[in-house]
């Protein structure tokens, strides 16, 4: 039993077929890619396992909960952290707000009145969100507007303050796309140093093949809406099936 | 100092020096001097400013901060006055019945119209506010007359109950025998300085909800509102619901707004309808703006603009102006009356059109932002007379 378990989901909008029995099991402690040429159904099976979609048939399982018909945030806070492909940030608030955020959302839950409560008495998430600041090699930019910062930065911060939710499922969406190389390697490194040093499990989506076979444990390829093999790297790179779905039949 | 950082505790010295000192700052010129009339100074204007100001500040917290912009506040404005003057009928003058009461049922109105209209957002959100108010504002003025009193306006008559009044009591609103209407004058020199105990009464209020908005601003709440405004998909999967966040800061603005109509009663013993129609609600809208949305001082400030400009520029009328040009030739005083006069007396809006214009297309920051630059520019002075003395910029 994997920690995300995708059983039999299908996606139809209007005439269109964007998922059919899809499956999918995502083991504990692993980082899962799912890659897959232009309007394989990536993106939809993401949004279906983050409650922004429902699927029409099937179920996705999440450490034995079913996640359909929740909404983003009360998924969110079963585990499942999501990073989009342009970074979604605070843009007006400080570096250091930012990560306050989802130090509050961790101890607080979905909602908290905490009208007149000074900031001075929350030590504890302060200290927390500059921790984690420090992590992300972020400290000397805490007083910055986010949204001045880079776009590696921008995504750096993102990925921080999904990590400060202590997530046990981090879901990315081609986290490198539009980003120059040396913020590409930046960004795997970061997610490599995640991937050991922390108890989580990472899904990631991309199209960038450096970036998943520098990163992956395990790769599913999807191709016109359903999942087309499931491997380990070493075989995926080999395998005719894939060529023939990336570069067409004659190749 | 009270869980204020420097800065703000400075700005809150500041508000209460100027709330408590208005009635000797608004008056700089004598009584007999011809620009006597540009004295804001008396009571019945400094309670408006105040009494705007906790609007406008109650207003400020959910415009500036989630940025959903509410067209229909002046409902709650007309709550807040009716539960004040039904006090009156049923109870005593004392005001302390009623201002408790009207904050909560303001609240109680801001938590259902809340509900509903915060199922949209944007346009939709500010339009759904509009029309709920303007039902109300037409409940309160025909289907509602047996608790409105209809266009006539509630308002205390000698066979109402007042159960609690004594027999040497006041017959006026009053705060445990402090009677709202009551002022001691100080003349000195040709200055006359009013002190209205209505007015000070207003004050101390401002001063308390100012206390509070900034204490919200600064709180983890208030860091959740601006993160609703600043991206809501990012706050729906930090595990965050923005909608509760949204109807309670909408709920705690009809408070706001629901304590300003009740002292609007507190002041003068009246409730009419037209207090919630969509023209008031507008003006707190204009007020914020104004001043600086967002901001803390800003909606103060706006307030303040807005009902001076009322006050002062309707009362210049025409023989005013012929004082004032009758220096010129008879054919050009004419002439030069002419041009101004669409802009005084009844024409003070097309003033106000102009400034709220010039306001928003050159300090899209409000009357706040205006201050900042004029502070840099200073700042920029000294700098450059002495380099030695400067500090980091903030």
């Amino acid at each position: 039993m994997g920690i995300l378990e995708v059983k039999d989901v299908g996606k139809r909008f209007g005439g269109l077929q964007a998922l059919s029995e899809v499956n999918l099991s995502v083991k504990e402690n692993t980082v899962h890619a799912i890659i897959g040429p232009n309007g394989a159904g990536k993106s939809t099976l993401l949004n279906c396992l983050v409650g922004k979609l429902i699927p029409d048939t099937g179920s996705v399982m999440f450490d034995g909960q079913s996640v359909l018909g929740r909404k983003p945030y009360e998924i969110n806070q079963m585990g499942i952290s999501r990073v989009f492909q342009t970074p979604e940030i605070f843009g007006e608030l400080t570096v250091m707000e930012n990560m306050l955020i989802p130090c509050f959302a961790k101890r607080d839950g979905s909602f908290r009145m905490h009208a007149i409560e000074s900031m001075m008495n929350e030590k504890d998430v302060v200290e927390k969100a500059e921790a984690m600041l420090v992590d992300m090699n972020m400290a000397d930019k805490k007083d910055m507007h986010s949204a001045s910062m880079s776009r590696g930065d921008k995504r750096r911060l993102e990925i921080g303050m999904c990590l400060a939710q202590e997530p046990r499922l981090l879901l990315l969406d081609e986290p490198t796309a539009g980003m120059a190389r040396a913020d590409t390697n930046n960004t795997i490194d970061l997610l490599k140093q995640i991937s050991d040093e922390r108890d989580i499990t990472i899904a990631i989506i991309e199209h960038d093949m450096h970036v998943v076979f520098s990163l992956a444990d395990r790769i599913t390829v999807l191709a016109q809406g359903t999942p087309l093999v499931e491997d380990d790297p070493e075989n995926i790179r080999g395998n005719p099936k894939v060529r023939e779905a990336y570069l067409g039949e004659t190749a | 100092m009270l869980g204020m950082n420097k800065k703000d505790t400075s700005l809150m010295i500041v508000v209460a020096i100027l709330a408590l000192g208005a009635p000797i700052l608004l008056n700089p010129f004598p009584v007999d001097s011809a620009m006597a009339q540009f004295n804001a100074g008396y009571p019945d204007l400094m309670q408006r400013f105040a009494i705007f100001g906790i609007f406008a500040i109650g207003f400020n917290i959910l415009f500036g901060l989630t940025g959903y912009l509410s067209f229909g506040h002046a409902a709650f404005l007309g709550v807040g006055s009716y539960s004040v003057v039904w006090m009156y009928k049923l109870l005593d003058y004392n005001v302390i019945w009623g201002l408790p009461l009207a904050v909560a049922t303001a609240g109680v109105f801001a938590l259902l119209i809340g509900y509903v209209s915060l199922r949209r957002s944007g346009i939709y959100f500010s339009i759904l506010t509009l029309a709920f108010a303007q039902m109300s504002f037409n409940l309160a003025y025909s289907v509602l007359t047996p608790i409105t009193n209809g266009e006539t306006g509630l308002q205390v008559y000698t066979e109402d109950p007042q159960v609690l009044l004594g027999a040497t009591e006041a017959n006026s609103p009053h705060l445990f025998g402090l009677v709202m209407n009551q002022s001691s004058k100080l003349t000195m020199g040709g200055w006359e300085f009013t002190f209205n105990n209505g007015y000070y009464f207003c004050a101390v209020v401002l001063m308390v909800m100012f206390y509070l908005a900034i204490r919200i601003f600064r709180s983890p709440f208030g860091m959740m509102l601006r993160a609703i405004k600043s991206n809501n998909t990012r706050m729906a999967y930090t595990g965050l619901n923005p909608r509760p966040y949204a109807l309670a800061a909408f709920v705690i603005s009809g408070m706001y707004a629901g304590l300003a109509g009740g002292l609007m009663a507190a002041m003068d013993p009246l409730a009419g309808a037209e207090r919630m129609q969509w023209t008031a609600s507008g003006e707190v809208v204009l007020m914020t703006i104004l001043g600086g949305t967002g901001t803390l001082i800003g909606p103060v400030l706006g307030a303040g603009f807005i009902k001076y400009f009322e006050n002062i520029f309707s009362k210049i009328n025409d023989n005013i102006l012929h004082g004032w040009f009758s220096f010129l030739p008879d054919g050009l005083e004419d002439f030069v009356v002419f041009i101004i006069h669409p802009f005084i007396g009844k024409g003070w809006h097309l003033t106000l059109g102009i400034l709220f214009m010039l306001v928003v297309i050159f300090l899209p920051g409000g009357l706040v932002e205006g201050g900042q630059r004029l502070k840099k520019l200073v700042s920029k002075k000294d700098d450059n007379s002495n380099t030695a003395k400067t500090e980091p910029a903030e």
